[in-house]
């Protein structure tokens, strides 16, 4: 699998993921810069946390116009993985390739820590390899991470089984103690209807390398590749 | 060279602008100058200056600029080490050998007043500058620190200050995309008008490439201006930071400027790129002063002049005069010179990060700067008297010692009467919730500590933090340190502590020490008493530094940290506490022989290095649980510190210890509780006979670090010390209850002291 990592203007999360997927996770993966319309052949695009074109405006608005992103919803469209990890979600959602909206957190504020998360299902790329019974800790680091959706868009993405990740207690309890931003039903992350476009708001590439003292987010980036 | 730009010099020689009235002496005092400065000034020039100039004189002349006050006694300090790759003052921040063909550049820099009228802007500007000073040589920051200083937590204006700050700092950081990974906060009522924000960066870069450098020359090489575009926004910051705060201060609000984090990290983008082509003379950041600055420093350095048409300088507004255009503070901007014949190239990068990249003028052999507007020569002045270390005025100040300092030394501990067994729990209580001590998470949790995947600390704190330096094993191991109470009660003292307790970080982290940056915040230097202080420090300063081996790479000096309000003699007493801030960069060469601060195992031994004090002086207990505000600095003994570094060191690399986490504020017991906290521990200890037990336990004594071990290391690690002559004694054992015990009675189970430490800044600042 070759990995394609987009930098939009304001990216800053796009060292760490190559770094993760080559240094620490060997393997083949390229950056794409936002201006052009070349996806060098990659099977799996992932658009990285940061803040794009200043996340002014609305985070992810402005990127979404990109030119590269005509190419990576063509990707999508053809069953092509995308991903998106904290704003590369924002700017996900806000292209429409994935449902609801990322709002403002509950409390106004920016925040960054270790929360834990729990895998809502096993059945999707990112999930497929983690254990359902463990909860997984990984840093988040956002301002606008509360996912939001109607009631009707709601329900359906949790029959159809598009949510990927809750936020948990280190217990695994997904109650409003563990929600760091007030999202809807403790939402950390979705997938669209065919399963092959994925965004979260937590960063498994910063829990990944040995160094840091944790690796749990290598076991969500390890799932990707099976 | 465009050709406007040459028709324009055709077309003004020697033609000056017609100002409205020949500036007076009365115009140069209100531009901040002195009446003989106006007289060296209009000498320098031999002629009156006009207004355009007289503006360029008094910013570049500021203490801001030209560190005037302070320089003689700054030239005092160690600069030297064998890692120095670019001494103090030589360049945009200091840079530093750290093996391998890598250095780390790193500085740290104030930006308290205009945080004091508009704590959001001020304080993401200051992060902005600090960083533009580190991509400036060609280094891209890994990590950030800063250093704050806020009045009583329960008045409306620190609150509203503590807020704008914090999400200063944070939403600048934050999308600039470099890790915040520590810090420190103090609160004290002197800080109430005049708050502190420190801003710290360090980067790192390959010196395969010659750093950039501050410097122009070379007739004929084009002058470009890139970043953001100029705007009247930040016009006489430097000399606005250069006196006391007053009532009339919020007049000066458009001296404050505005940041943009997105495009200072396109800029550091196209910067880096930029350097890497080879092509750069010289280039330097637009902080204070703008881009008159700029242009004489680079100027003076390299011995050549400039010809610069204001009219090609992007501007966000119409309609600015010269003087504005020169002395704006607009972020995000660079002066950059380059080789003749490489503009395309470097006009591509521009393009490729979208911003703004002019051709403003070339470089001349004249030594002088010339420029334009509007087709006239609205301003001719020579570089070298306007930059410090060349003609700008070098002052030594009276100083003396303030009458308070003899009575403060009169504190006798025999008037302060000894806290009874039952009252250890209150004042534990007391102390693990106080503002200067509780947890900073309130802070921290809105900086981003985690991009860049480096930090190393996040998970597995130390007294320092450590980051990684990508792709190799090394590690930058970085602290700021200051305690004002100990520098105002001895400032010699005092400053020699804040850096001892500087380089104890670094060691119990597991590093070495090796340079120090300072940022020297004090109130007016003109008040003999303040200056005292400020003496005082950098003697201090200067010792310990010598013992570290730890050079000064530079930093920053801010004085006028005062106010004067109605009814007060603006006085010493009006002026905040000295605070020598001190960046420490050390070095760890393999993560994997770091040391953390937290207890590790049940049943661990806990032992003091460093021997115990019958102490209170300065301490928090004291301070703020005895209220008694004088008293002299702590214990401390420069020599006798350094031999408990190195034997901590020793113990660190022999792999004879399982946590180290020095004594400071609050002392041993609140260290023991931060010791145990992270992993839920509890611990049993016992007090000594030969102490007081408020001294034993809550005394801030120096040179005292907490360790564990376990105990089948008991005699190698006792042996250790006894071959190295080092005191040390058991104090007892870790347990997995969550039970702090001191003399076997129960103080306070751990969940207790934790919601006590996490609760008081959101209960304050929710």
């Amino acid at each position: 699998m070759k990995f394609g990592i987009v930098v939009f203007p304001g990216s800053n999360c796009d060292e760490d993921m190559l770094y993760t997927l080559t240094a620490v996770m060997g393997q083949k993966a390229v950056k794409l810069w936002h201006k052009d319309h070349d996806l060098q052949g990659c099977d799996f695009i992932i658009l990285p946390g940061g803040f794009s074109y200043g996340d002014y405006l609305r985070s992810g608005a402005i990127a979404r116009f990109s030119p590269i992103m005509t190419e990576v919803s063509h990707h999508a469209q053809r069953g092509g993985y995308v991903m998106g990890i904290c704003n590369g979600f924002q700017i996900l959602v806000e292209a429409g390739l994935l449902e609801g909206a990322l709002l403002r957190n509950h409390n106004q504020k920016y925040v960054c820590k270790n929360i834990f998360l729990k895998p809502a299902q096993t059945d999707s790329l990112p999930t497929k390899k983690l254990n359902p019974k463990n909860t997984y800790q990984i840093p988040i680091a956002h301002g606008e991470g509360r996912y939001y959706a109607s009631a009707e868009t709601l329900r359906k993405i949790e029959e159809n089984g598009q949510v990927l990740f809750r936020y948990v207690s280190a217990t695994g309890n997904a109650d409003e103690a563990s929600n760091p931003n007030g999202s809807l039903n403790n939402i950390a992350g979705i997938s669209n209807i065919g399963k092959n476009v994925f965004g979260m708001m937590p960063h498994p590439e910063r829990a990944s390398d040995p160094i840091l003292g944790n690796t749990d987010g290598k076991n969500i980036l390890e799932s990707l590749l099976s | 060279m465009p050709t406007e730009i040459i028709k324009t010099y055709l077309g003004s020689k020697n033609k000056y602008t017609k100002m409205e009235q020949t500036p007076t002496l009365e115009t140069a005092r209100k531009l901040g100058l002195l009446p003989e400065e106006f007289d060296q000034i209009k000498e320098i020039l031999g002629r009156n200056p006009n207004f355009t100039e007289l503006s360029i004189f008094s910013v570049m002349w500021s203490e801001h600029c030209s560190y005037k006050n302070s320089i003689v006694w700054l030239k005092k300090l160690p600069k030297d080490s064998p890692r120095m790759l670019a001494k103090a003052g030589e360049e945009n921040a200091g840079l530093v050998d750290i093996g391998d063909g890598l250095a780390c550049c790193f500085k740290i820099e104030s930006h308290n007043h205009p945080s004091a009228l508009e704590p959001y802007q001020g304080a993401a500007t200051g992060v902005g500058g600090i960083n533009r000073d580190i991509f400036t040589m060609g280094a891209r920051p890994i990590a950030q620190l800063n250093s704050l200083r806020f009045g009583n937590l329960e008045t409306a204006r620190t609150k509203f200050l503590v807020k704008g700050v914090v999400k200063g700092i944070g939403d600048y950081g934050n999308a600039f995309g470099v890790p915040t990974v520590g810090g420190e906060v103090y609160f004290d009522d002197c800080y109430e008008i005049n708050p502190l924000v420190n801003a710290f960066s360090a980067g790192i870069l390959d010196t395969k490439n010659p750093p950039a450098r501050a410097t122009s020359y070379g007739v004929g090489n084009p002058v470009f201006i890139v970043g953001s575009a100029t705007g009247k926004d930040g016009i006489h910051g430097a000399t606005f930071a250069s006196e006391d705060i007053s009532d009339k201060s919020t007049a000066k609000l458009p001296a404050v400027q505005v940041g943009d984090p997105f495009q200072e990290k396109l800029l550091l983008e196209a910067t880096l790129e930029i350097i890497q082509t080879g092509y750069v003379i010289g280039i330097q950041d637009m902080g204070a002063a703008g881009i008159i600055c700029s242009t004489s420093e680079m100027s003076a350095k390299g011995k050549h002049g400039m010809r610069i048409n204001l009219d090609l300088v992007p501007m966000r507004q119409p309609n600015m005069k010269p003087f504005e255009i020169l002395l704006s503070e607009s972020q995000e901007r660079m002066l950059v010179v380059i080789q003749k014949g490489k503009e395309t190239e470097i006009q591509r990068i521009f393009d490729k990060w979208d911003l703004h990249c002019a051709q403003i003028g070339e470089v001349t052999n004249t030594e002088r700067l010339h420029f334009y507007m509007g087709g006239e020569l609205v301003a001719d002045v020579p570089a070298e008297p306007l930059v410090l270390g060349g003609g700008a005025p070098v002052y030594y100040r009276e100083y003396s010692e303030p009458a308070y300092f003899k009575e403060f030394q009169k504190f006798d501990i025999q008037t302060v009467s000894d806290i009874s067994e039952a009252e250890i729990s209150e004042v534990a209580k007391f102390l693990i919730a106080h503002p200067n001590i509780c947890s900073r998470a309130w802070i921290y949790e809105q900086y981003d500590s985690m991009v860049g995947t480096a930090n190393t600390s996040t998970n597995q704190p130390s007294d320092a933090a450590i980051v990684n330096v990508k792709g190799t094993n090394k590690n930058i191991v970085i602290t700021v340190d200051c305690n004002g109470r100990y520098v105002k009660s001895n400032p010699e003292e005092g400053c020699a502590i804040a850096v001892a307790e500087a380089a104890r970080n670094v060691v119990c982290s597991g590093g070495e020490p090796v340079a120090i940056t300072n940022n020297l915040n004090f109130g007016n230097p003109y008040l003999p008493e303040v200056y005292w202080q400020f003496v005082g420090a950098i003697m201090g300063m200067k010792k310990a530094c010598e013992k570290f081996g730890t050079p000064v790479t530079g930093g920053n000096v801010s004085f006028y940290n005062q106010s004067t309000p109605k009814n007060s003699s603006g006085g010493v007493e009006n002026a905040v506490f000295p605070t020598p801030t001190i960046g420490m960069l050390g070095l760890l060469e393999g993560v994997e022989n770091k040391m953390t601060l937290d207890f590790k195992e049940n049943g661990d031994l806990i032992y003091l290095v460093g021997r115990s004090e019958n102490c209170i002086n300065s301490s928090e207990y004291l301070y703020s649980y005895r209220k008694i505000k004088g008293s002299p600095s702590p214990k401390f003994d420069l020599d006798y510190e350094y031999q408990v570094q190195e034997a901590v060191k020793q113990l660190i690399s022999q792999k004879l210890i399982h946590s180290a986490h020095d004594c400071s504020d609050g002392g041993l017991l609140i260290a023991l509780i931060e010791s145990a906290m992270p992993r839920g521990f509890g611990f049993s200890i016992n007090t000594d006979q030969d102490f007081r037990k408020d001294a034993f336990l809550f005394g801030e004594a120096q040179s005292r670090i907490v360790v564990s071990i376990s105990p089948a290391h008991q005699i190698k690690f006792e042996g250790l010390l006894e071959d190295l002559d080092m005191d040390f004694s058991f104090l007892g054992t870790v347990n997995k209850g969550g039970i702090l015990e001191v003399d076997r009675r129960e103080i306070m189970l751990m969940s207790v002291a934790k919601s006590l430490f996490f609760s008081t800044l959101p209960n304050y600042l929710a």
